[in-house]
């Protein structure tokens, strides 16, 4: 798979998600090794108004975003992956004013689920404002999902 | 934007006032969160928003609003509890997904196992048709401002 069709999948999935439009979610860079969704500041995302702090919830969308994405790196065509679990372990809060950066790759695949990481940073990818690592159900390739043109069939439930 | 000071959220903690609260808070305010008092209990009510959904297909609330109501939710839950005088810092947060969050109205309760003198532990629940059949549960922890003035519930 070349690694611009992963960019292309990532970048088509991503323009589907309402709440993800809503907060600006964009993709920054995406390759079989994982990709980067960045999450622009913005005011209606703050959290602590006092600080002007963005909230951990817009952090969790972005990552869990990142993280549900990153299957598309390491899947030969696409499936539909609901979050099972998702753990962030905050470093510390992010800086006003500044985009969010959420690197995500997927460290397993099993025939059942997908085992995913990944973290956020703003200048330094070295100095994280959070680890994440989720975990991802497949429902299989017969659950179709997000078709070039639009949504071709409801989703099964498991 | 409502404006708050320090004062008045000193004052909104000590008073109990989660309306003042979660008016104050630009993220509340964009997914929607709501908030009612039913006896010693705060129920929180994420009401059902297109803006919300993430999965087109079922159509289903985005798994991090999901989380971003219960994390929220908790942290109002223990300003609330706890009189603090300070918004508690998240440490960490774990969520288990149950079930879709389906396009209509999300609650959730919240419950602190343990205050410690630095650190809260909180478990959240929530629910759209049953409270018995959750859509997701969670249990976050929380650095609080070590004060006098911070007393368990």
């Amino acid at each position: 798979m070349a690694e611009d069709s992963v960019f292309e999948r990532a970048t088509r999935f991503l323009s589907a998600l309402r709440h993800c439009q809503i907060l600006g979610l964009k993709l920054h860079s995406a390759s079989r090794e994982g990709l980067t969704v960045i999450l622009p500041y913005s005011p209606q995302i703050v959290g602590n108004p006092l600080t002007g702090i963005i909230h951990g919830g817009a952090l969790t969308s972005l990552m869990d975003t990142a993280c549900g994405m990153s299957t598309l790196c390491v899947l030969p065509q696409f499936e539909v992956c609901p979050t099972l679990d998702l753990r962030i372990d905050y470093m510390h809060a992010a800086e006003p004013n500044k985009d969010v950066y959420g690197f995500a790759q997927c460290y397993r695949v099993t025939q059942d689920v997908i085992f995913s990481r990944g973290f956020a940073y703003q200048d330094d990818p070295e100095q994280p404002i959070a680890h994440v690592v989720g975990t991802f159900m497949r429902l299989g390739q017969h659950v179709r999902g997000i078709k070039r043109g639009g949504p071709l069939a409801a989703v099964d439930t498991p | 934007m409502t404006e708050i000071t320090q004062e008045q959220l000193r004052h909104a903690c000590e008073r109990g006032d989660y309306a003042l609260l979660l008016a104050s808070i630009p993220y509340a305010r964009l997914i929607g969160v709501e908030c009612s008092r039913q006896g010693e209990e705060l129920l929180f009510r994420l009401p059902a928003n297109k803006d919300n959904i993430g999965n087109p297909l079922l159509p289903a609330i985005h798994g991090g609003v999901i989380a971003g109501f219960m994390e929220l939710s908790a942290a109002v839950y223990l300003l609330i509890a706890t009189h603090a005088t300070g918004v508690p810092k998240i440490i960490d947060f774990s969520l288990d997904y149950l079930r879709a969050g389906q396009f209509r109205d999300t609650y959730a309760r919240c419950q602190v196992w343990r205050q410690g003198r630095r650190v809260a532990n909180v478990a959240i629940t929530a629910w759209q048709d049953a409270e018995a059949q959750p859509i997701a549960t969670a249990r976050a922890h929380f650095k609080i401002q070590e004060s006098s003035k911070t007393h368990c519930p």
